[in-house]
């Protein structure tokens, strides 16, 4: 079965977030950019897929000519294909805008697929918004945030993690699917890996080739202002005596916070 | 009218929707607008009227067998038609597991844009202006979506539940759901032994970090989470990626983004991408052996000492001080 996966190229997590107040966007210089962890359980599965059912896994990325980074680390842990949705706008955190040109990528130049497959948000704009967005577009069941997924013929069984539980979700496919963490654990690339990405060729599709008009790309939010939070100031910090210290914790909670 | 969605599980409204339900009647009083509910589900007219106390000038029911279960597409449909109907300026939902969920397919549906998670909510020359984390909290952007209707969904635990409206009405509907829609309905829920809340959802974490050194010790924390009302477990992306406890418990950028009353943070070092995702607690209260730990930095009350020999003492008080 063929899968497609869409990546998203974010600021690591050990970045630290400054803010360019004039263009209300953050500050990317001095950033480590890399694949959103979240993408990394999808292609992992995708992989999985191809090994026991065969396909192809093919990898999109909308965005910059820089997202071609994270197209090869996809390409290096084993993808088939790699393809860059070229869009060179700025972060606008509108899950819509995106959804609407993979969704249009989708149907113009990719009609052969079993499964599509995200991260179940990306790292940063933290939205949770395309996959399902991107179904509705395609009028394709989904299945958000999976810890499992089993195939068998042309049904998909995952499990959908909820506040303290799990759901068990059947679909026909084809489905779209976005992973959470624990649904597999992310390979390495290889070496062979990593050389065969250096050569393989990535086709760039352009917005203006899909037909998208100047008002359906246009974002659905403005950004009023961008801020870093107020540091919170360190408190008191005691020392000494368990009893003692874990008293004074206790009349901390009970006369300042107030919580019990 | 603004429209909120209001989620049931196990037969019972949930808090968060509560908390957007109250933020709507807040909103809607500024614009002179009612505040509308909607229920999507199967036998649920029974819950209708214990909304009108939270604003709800109406309640609307949309009603199927069809929709007993949890599908996306199914409940997209059904709220759809009736969004069609009613011509909202406004539509909330809670960023539960379900409304993240559910609301972005509403959107695509009415092909407008929307803002997940948001934390603030104002008015502004006559719409919704909104403030919401991104990069986990390292940031906070204020947005306006400016499609129609505006929809959003609500953090847990931010917004103040607000009891004090009066009487209202409910409409049943008998929504049509074509069969194909709901392909991606919910088969059966299979709940972790044990679990009570979950770490978006908790007034109180007590999170534990690598300084816990085993999978059992997490024991500890339980055994806490047992004297404190509405708490949770939480724990670190180390002491998950060690295997001590599930990735549902994990706070921080690649876990959850929560918003306590307080916080408990035991032998927790504090890295850059945990702080990001509980910074936003009201309180914040540190155990750890090492006087230098990042943790230190943001908590208001820090204990530099050995967890273990701390925490029987504060189960101790912690007992005493709530029995009082």
């Amino acid at each position: 079965m063929n899968t497609f996966v869409f990546i998203k190229r974010v600021p690591d997590t050990e970045s630290k977030i400054r803010i360019d107040h004039e263009n209300n966007c953050i500050i990317e210089e001095g950033l480590n950019f890399v694949m959103s962890p979240y993408d990394e359980y999808a292609v992992e599965e995708a992989l999985q897929i191809r090994e026991s059912k065969g396909g192809t896994v093919t990898v999109f990325s909308v965005g910059s000519e820089e997202s071609i980074i994270i197209l090869k680390k996809a390409l290096a842990m084993g993808a088939d294909e790699a393809v860059l949705i070229r869009d060179d706008a700025p972060e606008s955190y509108d899950g819509l805008r995106t959804a609407r040109i993979i969704a249009e990528a989708i149907k113009q130049k990719y009609s052969e697929y079993g499964l599509i497959l995200f991260g179940k948000q990306s790292m940063g704009a933290d939205n949770a918004q395309v996959p399902a967005m991107v179904a509705e577009m395609l009028g394709l069941p989904q299945v958000n945030v999976i810890t499992q997924l089993e195939l068998e013929g042309n049904t998909g069984s995952a499990l959908r993690e909820i506040e303290g539980a799990s759901e068990k979700v059947t679909v026909p496919l084809p489905a779209v699917v976005s992973a959470q963490k624990g649904l597999n654990e992310p390979r390495y690339e290889t070496l062979k890996g990593i050389m065969m990405a250096k050569r393989k060729q990535i086709p760039v599709i352009t917005t203006a080739e899909l037909g998208l008009s100047d008002e359906q790309l246009a974002p659905q939010l403005t950004i009023v202002r961008m801020e870093t939070p107020p540091a919170r100031e360190a408190g008191k910090i005691v020392e000494g005596d368990a009893a003692e210290t874990a008293q004074q914790l206790v009349d901390f909670l009970h006369e300042e916070a107030k919580v019990i | 009218m603004i429209l909120v969605y209001i989620e049931v599980r196990d037969g019972k409204v949930k808090k968060s929707s509560l908390e957007a339900l109250s933020e709507g009647k807040r909103r809607a009083g500024e614009l002179e607008l009612e505040a509308h509910a909607v229920l999507v589900g199967h036998g649920l007219e029974g819950l209708a009227s214990g909304l009108y106390a939270y604003g709800a000038a109406k309640v609307h029911v949309l009603e199927n067998t069809l929709l007993s279960h949890y599908s996306p597409s199914a409940y997209a449909y059904a709220l759809h038609s009736l969004v069609e109907e009613l011509q909202p300026p406004a539509l909330l939902f809670s960023a539960t597991a379900l409304g993240k969920d559910l609301a972005p397919r509403v959107a695509a549906k009415l092909g407008v844009g929307m803002a997940s998670e948001c934390t603030r909510m104002e008015v502004q020359e006559g719409r919704l202006e909104v403030v919401r984390p991104v990069f986990a909290g390292k940031a906070f952007v204020t947005f306006r979506v400016t499609s129609t209707p505006q929809i959003m969904t609500l953090r847990p635990n931010v917004f103040p539940v607000e009891e004090g409206g009066g009487s209202g009405e409910t409409e049943v509907k008998e929504v049509v759901v074509p069969e194909n829609q709901t392909h991606d309905r919910v088969i059966e829920q299979l709940r972790e032994e044990g679990t009570e809340l979950d770490v978006t959802e908790a007034e109180i974490i007590v999170s534990g970090g690598r300084g816990l050194k085993s999978p059992e010790n997490f024991d500890l924390l339980r055994d806490l989470t047992h004297i404190l009302p509405h708490s949770a477990v939480g724990a670190s992306r180390s002491a998950v990626d060690s295997g001590w406890i599930d990735h549902q418990h994990q706070v921080g950028q690649t876990g959850k983004t929560v918003s306590p009353d307080l916080y408990l943070a035991f032998g927790l070092s504090g890295a850059i991408q945990h702080l990001a995702g509980m910074a936003s607690s009201k309180y914040i209260v540190a155990v750890n052996k090492d006087p230098d730990a990042p943790i230190f930095k943001v908590a208001d009350f820090g204990v530099v000492g050995d967890l273990f020999e701390i925490i029987p003492h504060l189960k101790e008080g912690l007992k005493k001080a709530l029995a009082e």
